[in-house]
């Protein structure tokens, strides 16, 4: 890496220079018995020039492709966007504790049996069920060096376990899963396993819901697929700075429910998408982005932070090409209110789970419209049943305007989210008999 | 740069060397250039390169894989890969009997990486000002991607093919606001490495624009249920969505309970409808000479007249249900083993005309143009980039974009018209298990759905 800095450095005015190597083993399992096993090793460098004042950028899996690399960048560099930032200095970078070694030494035997153990509990409670699971190690190293000293280096461990089941009954299709993610090894099958357990729980009775305005409920899950796509777009730095998020001019405005606070937070010990810094070696930082209903950030990036005239918030991005703002790990603070007071309040109305499709259609205006994969229909404050050919729509903005409750228990979703359960006093609902 | 044909050769005989079932490797190396637009900015533009390979290994149906950049320890990759599988297997190994093909495919189209940036960034700035000139947009976003790859496919049964591909997509975007209110429109195409479709849509873009600048006027459907009239396009992602998938057989081969469900000879639409996959129609996103298990292309009925008639197989799944292999199997890129899924897949056309279709409609929806699509199997929602309402026969006021949703089951029989108007639509990319996007291609004539469920506000 310090050789292709040192080249690029001879051509352009600022270089940096990004690595990723990672190692990752998984024991995936299919008709609820073990039936591959995985193993992916992976290298990619990616450099990134000013030259004459304009951005290039070119990526390999090849150290040693050095002269390829530069030239495709100085290429690139003719057309780029004209770079408005400077590469970061050497900076401290707060301690966070993501690399755990007993990820990495875990035995794919073990990985084996606690798939087979999670599948078992579940395929006790419900014999008829198919289980798809995934058990998974991986150990990423990271590397950036730039041409103004900048330098960082870390480590990090992610061990996930994942599982979806299928009742197929006729025509009548059910799926229910749940998954869990951390830099720890995760051992134990059993609350993974009641999570599916629940959802087959719930569902077992068919329900119907009316076409009308509902109350609804939204489970941590059912605000990743509804809500969170919508809030994502809307507080990334480069929405706003095109003029194109619905909240980019309403900074210290209250827009959403008092009871609503969010932030990006990705210095979290443990978590998979923890990091002691952003991909262009920014310092990581909790970053709020709604205060009790106001407006209170948005993310960036070294290059939409310099054309917004702020600062970066350390959300620098690859996601596999140029870095852009993404959330790390958003957090919605969690409320007063229980589920089951949730529940117990709506005399006609939904839970959601999972919402398929909402995030097909125009997220930017925060529109969300989705087919109800799994969900219950609540009657006199009682779970009843599940629902199904029912579509849920609305609007994030109105949504959160006014929200009924905020859960009392956050829990985490993919990774990517923590969040509790929100109540809405009324949504679109339409269903098909 | 390492040279995969020479890791090839090494390859080829190190494969029969050990004690599995079944092995195959694949080995890659792409090339891929990008250029993106956000507001009246070029973006980014960037280049890279590619190079790796994996082991896939059989034994006593369990399944072994290692992928890599570094091709250095090949014989440490099988020996893995093989004790991976050993580790797993504890049934009997069974794939479809294929011809071993040792084949060189040569490239057809021209390499759209021979074209210089600046050439396609000239053609990218006109369509951005076409954009630009119209008024009210908040901003836009344009992404240009060109890749083309080289595969070497080798197998433990004496397989060796090396196929090219080459792939571009154009998706272009533009976003108007008003007061808080904020409406999209989009453009998205592909093709199989031909760059010419890509300079000829200066109309498209410019009513693209326009699209979006009208959206903030127009009001919201009702939810509920309609008869909707879906366009090429548009039917094409239906297509793929609400039967596509489930025909693919890695669904279904393990499942008693859906092998019941999806039995051949099932009626599931009328006799008008047939629904076709094929990778060996030359020339589309879909199309190839052998997938990624080294299984010749072919044409395949999933839907004729109505009937459940064929679907799509890997060489494991084929084996296991007793049918012959369809050639279906593919992957991503080298990191990722093959699995089943769809190519170039249509409805064929009827002998309906468009005016014929929307005549006895009173009051309905015609959605065009595609945001995107899923399925869980049972139910299918997609979402249309325009729409507009039907009443007494004539198309009528514009409406928002919507989300059509509906069962696989019970939609595939509210098909009841058929256009003659076949389009391929070649924007798409499709997910499965991990692996997005993946070339596909898709088509349908207008199709006429009765009582479809539509998302409104």
């Amino acid at each position: 890496m310090e050789k292709i800095l040192a080249l690029a450095k001879k051509t352009a005015e600022a270089a940096e220079v990004f690595s990723v190597s990672a190692e990752e083993t998984s024991a995936q399992f299919e008709t609820n018995r073990l039936k591959h096993i995985q193993s992916k090793q992976s290298t990619s460098i990616a450099l990134r020039i000013i030259k004459e004042g304009r951005l290039g950028y070119a990526t390999t899996t090849e150290p040693d492709d050095i002269k390829n690399l530069i030239d495709s960048a100085v290429e690139t560099a003719r057309f780029g966007m004209p770079a408005k930032f400077e590469l970061p200095p050497s900076t401290p970078y707060p301690q966070i504790d993501i690399f755990d070694p007993a990820v990495a030494s875990t035995p794919i035997e073990n990985m084996d049996k606690l798939g087979q153990e999670l599948i078992e509990i579940i395929t006790r409670h419900t014999p008829e069920i198919l289980c798809e699971a995934v058990v998974s190690k991986e150990t990423e190293s990271v590397k950036l060096i730039n041409s103004n000293g900048g330098r960082a280096e870390y480590k990090k461990s992610i061990f996930g376990i994942g599982i979806m089941g299928s009742l197929i009954r006729g025509t009548d299709m059910l799926f229910v899963g749940e998954s869990r993610s951390s830099c720890n090894p995760i051992t134990q099958p059993k609350e993974i396993a009641g999570v599916v357990i629940r959802q087959l729980e719930l569902a077992k009775n068919p329900a119907s819901a009316p076409t009308a305005q509902l109350p609804v409920i939204f489970t941590p899950h059912g605000v990743a697929s509804a809500l969170v796509p919508s809030l994502a777009m809307a507080f990334n730095g480069k929405t706003v700075l095109q003029g194109a998020s619905p909240i980019g001019n309403k900074l210290g405005q209250k827009v959403f429910d008092s009871k609503i606070s969010l932030w990006d937070d990705p210095t979290i010990a443990y978590r998979p998408h923890s990091r002691p810094c952003d991909d262009e070696g920014v310092a990581s930082r909790r970053t709020p982005l709604i205060e009790q209903g106001v407006v209170a950030s948005f993310l960036y990036d070294l290059q939409t932070a310099a054309l917004a005239k702020t600062k970066s918030t350390g959300n620098g991005d690859r996601g596999g090409g140029l870095p852009a703002p993404s959330p790390s790990a958003l957090t919605i603070a969690p409320g007063k209110t229980s589920m089951e007071e949730m529940v117990k309040d709506i005399k006609e109305g939904l839970v959601i789970e999972q919402l398929m499709g909402a995030e097909q259609g125009n997220i930017l205006g925060g529109d969300f419209s989705g087919n109800v994969l799994l969900g219950y229909k609540v009657e006199s404050g009682k779970i009843v049943g599940r629902v199904k050919n029912t579509m849920v729509s609305g609007n994030v903005y109105q949504a959160l305007k006014e929200v009924t409750a905020v859960g009392s228990r956050a829990e985490w979703v993919g990774g990517f989210l923590c969040t509790p359960p929100l109540y809405c006093p009324r949504l679109s609902v339409a269903s098909k008999e | 740069m390492p040279d995969i044909k020479t890791a090839a050769a090494r390859l080829a005989e190190a494969l029969k060397e050990y004690k599995a079932d079944y092995i195959e490797a694949r080995l890659e190396q792409s090339q891929r250039s990008h250029i993106t637009y956000r507001g009246k900015e070029l973006e980014s533009a960037g280049r890279s390169t590619a190079v790796g390979g994996n082991i896939r290994a059989l034994v006593r149906g369990g399944w072994g894989f290692v992928s890599f950049n570094n091709l250095d320890d090949l014989p440490g990759r099988i020996e893995l890969a093989v004790k991976q599988a050993t580790l797993v297997g504890k049934e009997e190994s069974r794939l479809a009997p294929v011809q071993p093909v040792v084949d060189t495919v040569a490239s057809k189209e021209d390499d759209p990486l021979n074209i210089p940036l600046a050439e396609k960034k000239e053609l990218l700035d006109e369509y951005n000002d076409i954009i630009w000139r119209t008024p009210g947009l908040q901003t836009s976003v344009i992404g240009y991607a060109d890749s083309h790859k080289k595969t070497i496919f080798l197998s433990s049964a004496g397989s060796y093919i090396e196929q090219p591909r080459t792939d571009i997509t154009l998706r272009l975007s533009a976003v108007a606001a008003h007061d808080g209110d904020v409406q999209q429109s989009g453009l998205s195409l592909g093709s199989r490495g031909d760059f010419s479709p890509m300079r000829r849509l200066h109309k498209d873009v410019e009513e693209m624009a326009k699209h979006a600048v009208e959206l903030l006027s127009t009001p919201q459907v009702k939810g509920g249920e309609y008869t909707v009239v879906l366009d090429p396009v548009l039917a094409g992602v239906f297509v793929h969505e609400a039967f596509g998938h489930l025909s693919e057989s890695d669904f279904v081969y393990e499942d008693d309970r859906l092998r019941q469900v999806m039995v051949l000879g099932k009626q599931f639409g009328s006799r008008e409808l047939n629904i076709i996959d094929s990778a060996a129609v030359p020339g589309l996103r879909g199309s190839y000479k052998y997938d990624d298990e080294g299984v010749p292309a072919t044409k395949t009925y999933l839907i004729k007249e109505g009937k459940l008639v064929g679907r799509l197989h890997s060489r494991e799944t084929a084996a296991k249900m007793g049918e012959k292999p369809t050639g279906n199997a593919r992957a991503i890129n080298y990191r990722h083993p093959p699995i089943v899924r769809m190519t170039n897949t249509y409805i064929e056309p009827g002998k309906a005309s468009f005016n014929d279709i929307i005549a006895g409609i009173k009051e309905g929806v015609y959605a065009k143009n595609w945001f995107g699509g899923t399925t869980s199997m049972e139910m299918f929602t997609f979402s249309a980039g325009e729409a507009y309402m039907i009443r007494n026969g004539k198309i009528a006021e514009a409406l928002r974009p919507v989300v059509l949703t509906g069962n696989v089951f019970t939609t595939l029989n509210n098909i009841d018209a058929i256009a003659g108007d076949l389009e391929m639509n070649q924007g798409g990319g499709c997910g499965k298990g991990g692996q997005y996007p993946l070339p596909v291609s898709n088509g349908s004539p207008h199709i006429r759905i009765s009582r479809c469920l539509v998302g409104g506000g």
